[in-house]
């Protein structure tokens, strides 16, 4: 690794801390401007007592110390408690719901990826056969329809018409709509991504001189074309991943599964301001890291791409 | 006198004015074609871009002209009328279906309009609510798109003409902001801002719109111009290089004339097609906050908000789902087919 691999290296990873504290501070403002107070809705408080939780939660400190406690809480990933939920931990929620979305989030990506790539790959080496046309249209379909829709569809078609699984995510193979829901826009996205870029590849002169040498097909797709064709679906990894985080926001409300997506809908609904502000800093470092390793990763296998 | 095929002797007729004839030869047959007609040209060529562009043509018109003539309108409800019981006959009824005290006009021989796509649990015609709502997603689309490009284009250019620290500054923030996770960002700023926004505007002519609406409009502005920046930013940087610029300075050209002549020409493409794909982009973040009750105010549907109010009868009323989500589907994808063949009818780079 070249030293200026290492400094782009470095950069990114400045500009990624520099992001994670900037959403903390946005959303620790943004929270803070919201008028009223968050016990508003409490029945008959009475000024002492309405004291005595604002002294329990801190809220009687001045503004900018109420900032640095929460930043500090923050890097060690306490939220404080919940305002709506008694008695839990925003930090527990979060754990609690990670479990599910996780699996949910790892396996759709894990589908997207392959399936996408798998895909791309069989349309750019059999163009304009019909087998190309009918993933173009098909891809071109899904990347226009927003993920609700399509989690909603899939619902009435295969839960409510066909009964073939359960409309309920927490029940037994209930995530397997929300896994297909998730994956099918990344998958299609990859799968044209793959393809023109399998297509850019198969025209380049390095495949010509393998063939002149008489590489074999396998070894010229597998060794040349794919390995050099997957470079740009590297890149894809982050926002990838940001799709799979926002469209679970959705497709957990949608098939009831009790994941963080969901908490952090409810949250919203509900103005659990504590549980808003947990949910978003942990899903936007989660996006940001992974945002910085999809770049990193990038330059790393591909030490001619300047990406200043 | 035969003549020596070696004579350098001047022939006479060589300096003769040239005929007519001549000079029709010399004139261009065809008239000369600007960049715009040549795209044009491109453009209708290209099939799936003019089906694209008769698709959202048709959508357009038919959703600013259909509220006018149609006889319900999207928030009355029709079971409920001044001085009379609530009919509740008229909720939740099937396309086509009509109600007891409509049933009773048809067999005395009188007309009733028919509810095509029937209505909703509230007794408002279906068919007009989705209409309706195809104009408000067009509508937020469209001025977000503007919103964007006047802010982008500002910031872009200030960064790309001012250079130096400006531009370093500019720069910055816009690189932060691309980071940052911008459903996440929309989600929030979407929640808070609806109950900061509602006491200011109230009694404003912007409270007719809606504090959500406007709230998605405030965050488009802060958060979707980057792009339209930093893609304004480099091409005047890049333009200002070019060779024929620096031609046009060599002629006496002054910065009028360049800037009308060859900067704005050269960018005028990149920032048409980048607003034109920013629209279906808008359309589909206001139906994801719709969907997830951030959206536009009651009783002003959105598709996104009908499909979401939708997903509590999905069991009965199936449909109610189904059609804006075609609607909003169908837009998305011809929005998103016609941006892509107006930018290979447009980017001259992509010619070559």
């Amino acid at each position: 690794m070249d030293s200026k691999t290492l400094r782009y290296i470095i950069k990114r990873i400045l500009l990624a801390i520099v992001t994670l504290w900037a959403v903390i501070t946005i959303t620790f403002f943004v929270m803070k401007a919201v008028p009223g107070d968050p016990f508003a809705s409490e029945k008959a408080v009475t000024p002492a007592a309405k004291a005595a939780l604002e002294a329990k939660y801190g809220l009687d400190k001045p503004l900018f110390q109420q900032y640095l406690s929460y930043l500090n809480g923050a890097l060690h990933f306490d939220f404080g408690p919940s305002l709506k939920l008694r008695g839990r931990q925003v930090t527990d929620i979060i754990v609690d719901g990670m479990k599910t979305s996780a699996k949910l989030g790892i396996i759709a990506l894990i589908i997207a990826t392959v399936t996408g790539i798998l895909l791309g790959a069989v349309a750019a080496l059999k163009r304009n056969s019909i087998f190309d046309k009918i993933i173009m249209v098909i891809t071109t379909a899904f990347v226009s329809m927003p993920s609700f829709i399509m989690g909603t569809l899939l619902l009435m078609l295969f839960s409510i018409t066909l009964h073939i699984v359960p409309a309920n995510g927490a029940a037994k193979g209930g995530l397997i709509l929300p896994v297909i829901t998730l994956s099918l826009y990344p998958m299609s996205y990859i799968t044209r991504l793959t393809r023109s870029s399998m297509l850019d590849v198969l025209g380049q002169d390095y495949i010509r001189t393998a063939k002149a040498k008489g590489v074999s097909e396998r070894n010229i797709i597998l060794k040349h074309a794919l390995k050099n064709s997957l470079i740009p679906v590297i890149t894809y990894f982050g926002p990838e991943l940001a799709y799979i985080v926002t469209g679970s926001l959705v497709v957990e409300q949608i098939f009831a599964v009790p994941g963080i997506g969901r908490a952090f809908v409810s949250s919203i609904t509900g103005r659990d301001y504590t549980l808003i502000m947990g949910t978003t800093v942990v899903l936007a470092s989660l996006i940001v890291i992974m945002n910085l390793v999809s770049d990193i990763m990038y330059k790393v296998v591909d030490p001619r791409i300047n990406l200043e | 006198m035969a003549e020596n095929p070696l004579s350098m002797h001047v022939k006479m007729e060589d300096f003769l004015p040239a005929s007519e004839e001549e000079k029709a030869y010399m004139v261009q047959m065809r008239p000369s074609s600007t960049f715009f007609k040549d795209g044009c040209k491109r453009l209708f060529r290209n099939k799936v871009a003019f089906i694209s562009l008769i698709v959202i043509v048709l959508i357009t018109v038919g959703s600013i002209v259909i509220p006018m003539i149609w006889p319900y309108s999207y928030e009355t409800q029709l079971g409920v009328q001044p001085g009379r019981p609530v009919d509740a006959s008229f909720n939740n009824l099937a396309p086509m279906e009509y109600s007891r005290s409509e049933q009773a006009i048809i067999a005395e021989g009188g007309k009733v309009f028919p509810h095509l796509f029937g209505t909703d649990a509230a007794g408002r015609d279906y068919f007009i609510r989705v209409v309706y709502g195809t104009r408000i997603s067009l509508a937020v689309g469209f001025f977000a798109s503007v919103i964007v490009l006047v802010v982008g284009m500002t910031l872009g250019s200030i960064a790309g003409f001012m250079g130096g620290r400006v531009d370093l500054f500019i720069m910055r923030i816009v690189d932060i902001i691309y980071s940052l996770p911008d459903m996440l960002m929309v989600i929030l700023l979407a929640a808070v801002m609806r109950e900061t926004l509602a006491p200011v505007i109230d009694g404003t002519v912007l409270a007719r719109i809606g504090s959500n609406i406007i709230s998605l409009f405030v965050i488009f502005a802060l958060l979707y111009w980057c792009s339209m920046a930093r893609l304004i930013r480099g091409q005047i940087l890049s333009l200002r290089e070019q060779e024929y610029v620096l031609a046009a300075q060599a002629t006496g050209a002054g910065a009028k004339w360049i800037i009308t002549k060859h900067l704005i020409p050269n960018c005028i493409s990149v920032i048409i097609i980048s607003t034109a794909l920013q629209i279906p982009s808008a359309i589909f973040t206001e139906s994801f906050l719709s969907f997830l009750g951030l959206g536009v105010n009651a009783p002003m549907p959105s598709l996104g908000s009908l499909a979401s109010d939708a997903l509590n009868g999905i069991t009965s009323y199936g449909y109610r789902l189904v059609i804006p989500a075609i609607v909003i589907s169908l837009i998305v994808l011809s929005l998103n087919l016609f941006g892509d063949g107006l930018r290979d009818a447009f980017d001259p780079k992509l010619n070559q």
